[in-house]
């Protein structure tokens, strides 16, 4: 392999003398990736959209069947249901996060003894294996023996029955969700912090401003395009989320908890409705851009808004 | 010092102290279930410290359930998916860097907003028209959908950040743009590497979807296995915890040892992400 990776930039130099700086001589640098990601990105996507136009089930012939995939997901309860449990279920986790990420980002922003030692133990919990941390949160949520219900009679609310319930299984995974992903909206706002100088805050204190209104007036509006970052993220994580929810719940009690993407491993994989799984596929990855797309132009307005005041 | 500073050390000491207690109180809890017998487990008031360790749940979860093969099975996909990304990735994160091609990123981009399940079934029946199911093979290919685009993200960023100045200087010296690349470029991006090197293996051993569809019984790797500890083996909660915390312990231990690099790859690639 050395060998021919030598030969060829040498051949490259004798012929590359007069033109030095021309792009395509970087493509040999480029090409192994190329072809892994044609085989293992491109190649997959190309093959699902091929495979939603299809009807086929495993050990079954494949017919062709136009749009009938497609047209089978409005009618589908299942899949309705699915597409709000994912719309709740992003919604919910996306607030949360950047809601207490903010904050511990301002406070992690502060000087304080110990902050790197106790800024590692904050992020543990997102680099974590999730499937290790829902066993845990599994036995915690344990109605009679887990952690959670004897913390709340500690202080005087009655026992709950968490991911065994329909009505709070959801907000339950949320609390998993918040408790896994909140450091890594905290490290996107910390570095947002961090490019803000000093002279606003050295101002505002002279003229007598609270601690609140500093953060209000000077730190919120400065840190808004970190937290649209911080939120764009997060919005697609959570739309993807699987091993969380599948581990502690499998989409149950029911289908109480059933995102699209714990529907799309059921048909795909419990079912082996290959033509039906790809086109959930296809749709589920478009609504995500879709939803990408509208926060971005959100951004992009509150930027036209910002540029038409501040002037 | 006057009473208000005194007031907002105490103010600032309170809020650390919240912020962090739920993780802090989460892993400890972790561990103690994971030392204790049944009988402290199944006990309410629940007990934080027992009067015995069970620390029989380690022995109990390292002997059995093929533990150290499901173990080696984690390390031969993590490690080879992990070495060959970073093998195409980083020539290719130079290549990218150097031509300035922005639309090879937002192939990266489109790869991290693809649900890992949409890959899932056509290299399935990729791999089982191939008859490589039952092996490492199917698995050690699909983990590269994880570290491939990881890899190649952290280090366009990072050459976009090295000078170029020193590279046409060895350009002009008559060097080849392999050898510049070899001994100008890749020396200086080692601290990139370790980045991407870190951040390819966490989220590549932390990997469950992929293989609760592509593992046999031999060829699972720990977090499927303890997930098939859940449902099928109805072990007691201590042998359970200490699995879980046995399969998460090198992340974490990475976590707190190299928290510089995972933090400057994280917000690296967040904040270029927008």
């Amino acid at each position: 392999m050395s060998v021919a990776a030598q030969q060829q930039p040498g051949i490259k130099a004798a012929t590359g003398a007069q033109r030095e700086w021309r792009p395509p001589s970087y493509w040999p640098f480029v090409l192994p990736a190329l072809i892994v990601v044609l085989a293992v990105i491109v190649f997959p996507w190309v093959f699902t959209i091929w495979m939603s136009l299809h009807e086929w089930k495993v050990g079954s012939p494949t017919v062709f069947v136009g749009l009938a995939n497609y047209l089978r997901m409005p009618n589908d309860p299942r899949f309705v249901e699915a597409v709000w449990h994912t719309l709740v279920y992003t919604l919910l986790s996306v607030a949360l996060p950047l809601i207490f990420g903010t904050l511990a980002a301002v406070v992690f922003h502060q000087k304080f003894p110990l902050r790197g030692f106790l800024r590692g133990i904050f992020i543990m919990p997102m680099m974590a294996t999730p499937v290790a941390i829902a066993l845990v949160w599994t036995m915690m949520f344990h109605p009679q023996l887990g952690v959670l219900n004897y913390l709340l009679s500690l202080v005087g609310l009655p026992a709950q029955l968490w991911v065994f319930h329909p009505a709070t299984v959801i907000p339950s995974l949320v609390m998993v969700e918040t408790w896994q992903w909140t450091p890594l909206v905290m490290l996107i706002v910390l570095g947002g912090l961090a490019a803000i100088p000093t002279e606003p805050y050295e101002s505002a204190l002279i003229d007598g401003a609270s601690f609140w209104q500093m953060f209000r007036y000077i730190t919120l509006p400065l840190i808004t395009p970190f937290l649209f970052i911080a939120g764009m993220i997060r919005m697609i994580d959570a739309l993807k989320s699987f091993d969380i929810i599948f581990a502690i719940t499998q989409g149950g009690p029911g289908s109480a908890s059933e995102t699209i993407n714990l529907y799309l491993y059921s048909v795909a994989f419990v079912y082996y409705d290959i033509g039906y799984g790809s086109a959930i596929a296809l749709v589920f990855f478009v609504l995500i851009v879709v939803l990408a797309a509208v926060m971005l132009a959100m951004r992009q307005r509150m930027h036209w808004n910002e540029a038409g005041g501040g002037a | 010092m006057s009473a208000r500073q005194i007031l907002g050390k105490v103010g600032l000491a309170i809020a650390v102290f919240i912020i962090v207690s739920p993780a802090i109180l989460f892993f400890i809890w972790m561990l103690s279930l994971s030392v204790k017998f049944e009988v402290d487990n199944a006990s309410y008031p629940p007990v934080l410290i027992p009067e015995r360790f069970a620390w029989v749940n380690y022995v109990t979860v390292l002997t059995s359930n093929r533990f150290v093969t499901y173990f080696f099975n984690t390390l031969i996909v993590t490690g080879t998916a992990t070495l060959f990304a970073l093998a195409v990735g980083v020539p290719a994160g130079y290549g990218i860097a150097r031509m300035q091609a922005h639309r090879a990123a937002i192939v990266i981009l489109i790869a991290r907003i693809t649900p890992g399940l949409s890959y899932l079934i056509p290299l399935f029946l990729m791999f089982q028209g191939l008859g490589l199911l039952g092996t490492l093979v199917p698995q050690i290919i699909i983990h590269l959908v994880v570290t491939v685009p990881i890899v190649i993200w952290i280090m366009i960023g990072y050459f976009e950040t090295t000078p170029v100045e020193l590279e046409e200087a060895a350009l002009i010296d008559g060097a080849t743009r392999w050898q510049v690349f070899r001994h100008v470029a890749l020396p200086i991006a080692r601290p990139g590497i370790a980045v991407a090197f870190i951040l390819a293996v966490i989220f590549s051993w932390n990997n469950f979807v992929f293989g609760i569809v592509l593992a046999g019984r031999e060829t699972r790797t720990l977090p499927v296995a303890v997930y098939n500890m859940i449902s099928f083996d109805q072990l007691s909660w201590g042998p359970l915890a200490a699995a879980a915390l046995l399969v998460t312990l090198p992340v974490l231990l990475l976590t707190v040892f190299a928290q510089r690099q995972i933090v400057a790859g994280l917000t690296a690639g967040a904040v270029k992400g927008g």
